[in-house]
């Protein structure tokens, strides 16, 4: 069994739940931006939660199956046709050999999820099937997906049955204004205490600079920083920092203007400072939004932090008991 | 050297062990990293050395994030009186210096540049007060340099020269960082040296080219089959000025699967490194090209 691409869409990759464990050399986890999304279109074709899939940015592509099997759309509503025909998000559908699956316009969000029974079944490459394409990685040969490529598809061992649904209340999407939760911290001193106000209650705007490596926004004002004589190796301006490590979801703010959440394909450090970090719960939130769209930061402690991170993983629960 | 630990998220602790970047700070933190990683705590998933800092990803599911913090400080304590050395590695690296791939790349975006008129050798060489380009050239491969993390991209190294703060090249990053960088372009931001493991955006100061590859996704090139990633923290480097020539022959060998990189294994001792370090870069360096 095998997807053969006609036409890639914008940006399609082949993504799991990630590589976790070489970041301490540079090659960030990597993954579906919206795990959530992959995990519930994997189990609605009965795949394990981590079996790779396609995330689709925008643009869907057009594929066609070369055997017969069960597909399911999660994620951004990016409405999929079958040889033409109208397909729901978030249910399954059977699909046979020659059947071409391909997509109408990006209606909400911005990443679209393509499960297939048996996954896609590229090699595995530091235990994980993820494309990282700044370090040509993982994934179909290390890049997002082109014209005339055909992926291979894994056997399934049980095949999930069609038609089965998502309750809605299980889908979780972004507000608007997106709502990203953070915990302030790592150099947040560094700004005055003005500005950290400022920075909270400006309504941001998603910067049409945003893919897997970092989210940038502007629209919010310039931060102003507490004045200081820079420390040697840092370089002279007040947002460098001797080059550290990056938190995923870690916001920096080069030179004050335009804050850059770090995400899935994020570079590993740097020399910028960093206001804090957004919560590992909104992380997927994140890859949902489309360039103009706004967004808020909102400021919590560790405790609300944890507890949307418990109030997550009840969600993965309730979605895998939906769908078991 | 005051260490500030603070919360990335509820993922991450990151603990800055100095300001300012300094071989101690290095030591600092890569002795309470390997306590960590000796130490095996449950929770701990990554654990991320950096040139003055560190950070460690955890899952809090596991372990609370304020008695990772807990048992982080207490490593602290015992580290602190470890002492700063290591069994390390000396890596040659080839650098065509002045190449054209940089200079067309470099030309391409002089308007986000310090000094457009002038090249980012050209510029380095006369706000080091170093006169001409061969005399920057000099000074750049003359002492060895540190690694002191490695990251940013896969296998990107960040080097820290081995001389005396007030001989160290220092260099503003770019106005604005550019969109492209040559792979294997050598460059230089602050105090720290880089090679770019692959092409991409970059901010950086760009010097010259390596022929040597040190990043190898696809596990073909000899040297690299074994781990796609050439570098780890503290290993030692020794840039060594080649020319078009040797560039090209080096490019061909690597292709044809012959070259061998000049490495040899070497102690690091920092109180001795500081007490004579041109001496001591002397000993490197005949580690390097002895026998």
């Amino acid at each position: 069994m095998a997807i053969k691409v006609h036409s890639p869409g914008l940006s399609t990759t082949v993504q799991d739940l990630g590589r976790p464990g070489y970041y301490h050399i540079g090659i960030p986890l990597s993954g579906a931006m919206d795990s959530e999304a992959l995990r519930s279109a994997n189990l609605l074709v009965g795949n394990d939660e981590n079996a790779a899939g396609l995330e689709v940015v925008f643009m869907g592509p057009e594929l066609e199956f070369t055997a017969s099997a069960t597909v399911a759309v999660t994620g951004g509503e990016i409405p999929p046709k079958l040889n033409g025909e109208p397909r729901e998000t978030w249910t399954s559908f059977a699909v046979k050999a020659g059947d071409v699956l391909s997509f109408d316009f990006l209606k909400a969000g911005a990443r679209a999820y393509i499960a297939v029974s048996g996954g896609i079944d590229v090699p595995v490459v530091l235990g994980s099937r993820s494309t990282y394409t700044l370090g040509a990685l993982g994934g179909h040969q290390g890049r997002k997906l082109a014209a005339g490529d055909e992926l291979p598809v894994g056997s399934a061992s049980k095949s999930g049955a069609a038609g089965r649904t998502l309750p809605v209340s299980l889908r979780r999407m972004p507000g608007s204004p997106a709502t990203l939760r953070m915990l302030p911290g790592l150099y947040w001193h560094r700004i005055t205490e003005d500005a950290g106000k400022h920075f909270l209650a400006d309504t941001w705007k998603v910067a049409p600079e945003a893919d897997r490596i970092g989210y940038r926004f502007r629209g919010g004002q310039k931060l102003a920083f507490v004045d200081r004589k820079p420390p040697f190796g840092a370089g002279s301006d007040p947002s460098n920092i001797v080059d550290a490590c990056y938190p995923y979801g870690s916001i920096q703010v080069p030179g004050g203007t335009e804050p850059i959440v770090l995400h899935r394909d994020a570079v590993s450090g740097g020399g910028y400072f960093m206001v804090g970090t957004v919560i590992s719960a909104d992380m997927d939130l994140i890859g949902q939004l489309q360039p103009h769209m706004p967004a808020q930061f909102v400021a919590v402690d560790m405790a609300a932090a944890l507890k949307a991170r418990k109030d997550q993983d009840a969600l993965a629960a309730s979605v895998r008991a939906a769908l078991a | 050297m005051k260490t500030r630990y603070s919360f990335g998220g509820d993922e991450h602790i990151f603990v800055e062990c100095d300001e300012e970047m300094s071989l101690q700070a290095f030591f600092k933190g890569l002795s309470i990293t390997n306590g960590v990683r000796d130490s095996r705590i449950k929770g701990v998933t990554e654990i991320c050395p950096a040139n003055a800092s560190f950070q460690i990803k955890f899952n809090p599911d596991e372990i609370a994030p304020d008695d990772l913090l807990a048992e982080l400080k207490r490593i602290e304590e015992t580290a602190s009186k470890s002492v700063a050395s290591l069994k390390t590695r000396i890596i040659e690296i080839p650098v065509l210096y002045n190449d054209p791939w940089t200079h067309e790349t470099l030309m391409r975006f002089r308007e986000r540049h310090q000094d457009p008129s002038s090249t980012d050798i050209e510029y380095a060489a006369r706000i080091n007060n170093l006169g001409t380009v061969d005399n920057f050239i000099k000074a750049h491969s003359g002492a060895p340099w540190f690694v002191s993390m490695v990251g940013f991209v896969a296998g990107l190294p960040f080097l820290y020269q081995m001389a005396e703060r007030a001989k160290q090249i220092e260099v503003p990053k770019y106005l604005r960082p550019r969109t492209d960088t040559p792979k294997l372009t050598v460059g230089h931001g602050g105090c720290f040296g880089c090679i770019y493991s692959v092409r991409g955006a970059g901010g950086y100061q760009m010097f010259g080219v390596t022929p040597m590859p040190i990043y190898d996704p696809t596990q073909t090139i000899s040297y690299l089959k074994d781990f796609m990633v050439l570098f780890r923290p503290g290993d030692i480097v020794k840039w060594k000025p080649i020319d078009r020539e040797e560039y090209d022959q080096t490019v061909a060998a690597v292709e044809a699967g012959k070259f061998q990189p000049r490495i040899r294994d070497v102690s690091f001792a920092l109180d001795e490194f500081e007490k004579d370090i041109d001496g001591y870069n002397r000993k490197l360096q005949e580690a390097l090209y002895g026998h």
